[in-house]
């Protein structure tokens, strides 16, 4: 059971300490990432999915429950409380997705058969280009193969620790994808340049240099511009979607959502 | 003395888990290296450039590479052993996968990338099936579950195999294998042998014959119906 995970400072580029004694993280508690690109985020979240001991580049610890995890915790991806989506589109098994999906379940030790097919099912609420059992995931497009994996990580993983990174530029359905996720009771990390996702996480990590600069709740008036940004990212959204379509956006549509 | 052997396809990454290594353990042990290839290599300058340690190659040219790795490995440990080292790494060539360049004692490591296809564990036989950690490279260009896919591709073909997932350019988790070459033991040269079994015999492909067709070799040949051949031929 995991309560809660916490993160021992490391060391930004410059080989200088990072200024937090330590950072926890709740069951249940949503959090983002944020900060210019090349100031650590996603070496942030890698350290997190590695459980990292001092030995990463930056140096962090990372515990669970307040205490070193056991190298089975560590290494066995049977036993592995973490499942990361990275921002790697590409899969490079020369398998289709029913067989990549099986011997990921095997690596899991997941005895349920039926979760192959849920995963499926799941992966093609995120995107609108239907994904086959029987296609070959290295000829998934980027949206497809994202799709796969954040559903493979919530049904397959199955962890009670989800790291995303930068989900917001695969061309899936995003809404979709936080709406399953939050609530929970799992801790879920984005790493994120999307104001919608950075203001809908309770607390927001931002990064500098390599290291973690500060941490931020979230106040009533950034609660209230979150729902407004809702709306305002469902507008563009459905133009959006139009425009995928190849559609010509009429006036009509355009005072809809523009208004 | 230990020994450590590493193994694995080119550009694996093989190189860079050494300089790891290197960097890592040479506050407390004296290191030495030996490179084994067939045409070039360039480790070896590296290595004595970057950590000052005693670095040595060896060019297997028309000679197989394990072949070679087995006629100088004996002298390369007297070598080792004088510049009074603690630690001897053999990094092979890792090209042709009929056999595996691990010995009896010391640590055989299989060096594999993320990217090398998911069929790879299973095609380069002896050089998984026989060693004693896998380590898995670039693991930052896949995501998790490709990693984890091919990892229990790994465990099905050798279920007792220590899976190390890295990203060696970083040097990133690879503290639990830097404990083990510490833990491991020290070799008694007097008694290594391969640990796995070398091809039967030389054959006059081996030894620079180019004529194509089994009518012009002897030594073990094959034809491209029916087996291996009745017996060993000697030529018409």
């Amino acid at each position: 059971m995991i309560r809660e995970i916490t993160i021992l400072p490391g060391f930004d580029k410059d080989g200088s300490r990072e200024g937090f004694n330590e950072l926890n993280l709740k069951a249940g508690e949503t959090v983002s990432i944020v900060g210019p690109t090349g100031s650590g985020k996603t070496a942030l979240i890698s350290d997190i999915e590695l459980l990292a001991q001092g030995d990463t580049a930056t140096k962090r610890k990372v515990l669970i429950n307040g205490t070193v995890p056991d190298e089975q915790t560590r290494y066995n991806p049977a036993l592995k409380p973490i499942a990361m989506i990275t921002q790697n589109t590409k899969c490079f098994a020369d398998l289709t997705v029913v067989e990549f999906l099986e011997i990921h379940a095997r690596a899991r030790k997941i005895e349920n058969d039926s979760i192959i097919e849920e995963t499926i099912v799941l992966a093609n609420n995120f995107t609108g280009e239907k994904i086959y059992a029987g296609n070959r995931v290295t000829t998934l497009s980027g949206g497809q193969t994202r799709s796969l994996l954040i559903a493979d990580a919530i049904l397959i993983g199955a962890a009670p620790i989800i790291l995303l990174d930068e989900i917001e530029n695969a061309g899936i359905f995003k809404q979709e994808v936080i709406e399953l996720i939050v609530d929970s009771g799992k801790v879920i990390v984005f790493v994120t340049h999307d104001p919608v996702i950075a203001l809908h996480t309770d607390r927001r990590i931002i990064m500098e240099n390599g290291a973690i600069k500060g941490i931020l709740g979230r106040d009533e008036s950034e609660i209230h511009v979150a729902q407004n940004l809702i709306i305002l990212d469902q507008r563009i959204g459905a133009i959006r979607e139009e425009l995928r379509a190849g559609k010509v956006i009429s006036n009509e549509l355009a005072l809809l959502n523009l208004a | 003395m230990k020994l450590v052997v590493i193994a694995g396809p080119p550009s694996a990454g093989k190189t860079a888990l050494v300089k790891q290594i290197t960097r890592n353990l040479i506050q407390e042990i004296k290191i030495a290296f030996l490179k084994i290839d067939v045409v070039k290599a360039f480790e070896d300058i590296e290595l004595s450039k970057e950590f000052g340690i005693p670095t040595r190659k060896v060019y297997s040219g028309d000679l197989c590479p394990d072949h070679a790795s087995v006629m100088v490995l004996g002298d390369a440990i007297t070598w080792a052993d004088k510049n009074a080292s603690d630690l001897f790494i053999v990094e092979s060539a890792g090209l042709c996968l009929r056999c595996s360049p691990y010995l009896n004692q010391g640590l055989g490591i299989i060096v594999l990338s993320s990217i090398s296809g998911i069929h790879a564990p299973e095609k380069m036989g002896a050089m998984v099936s026989l060693a004693d950690i896998a380590v898995v490279t670039k693991i930052d260009l896949v995501s998790q579950a490709e990693r984890e896919v091919l990892i229990q591709k790994v465990r099905e073909v050798h279920p007792q195999v220590l899976l190390v997932e890295t990203n060696a350019l970083q040097g990133t988790s690879l503290q639990r294998l830097y404990e083990i070459i510490r833990k491991s033991k020290d070799i008694d040269p007097e008694s290594l042998v391969l640990k796995g079994s070398p091809p039967l015999g030389t054959c006059t492909i081996c030894v620079g014959k180019k004529e194509i067709g089994w009518k012009h070799h002897f030594g073990v040949i094959k034809k491209l119906d029916g087996p291996i051949a009745e017996s060993l031929y000697r030529g018409e």
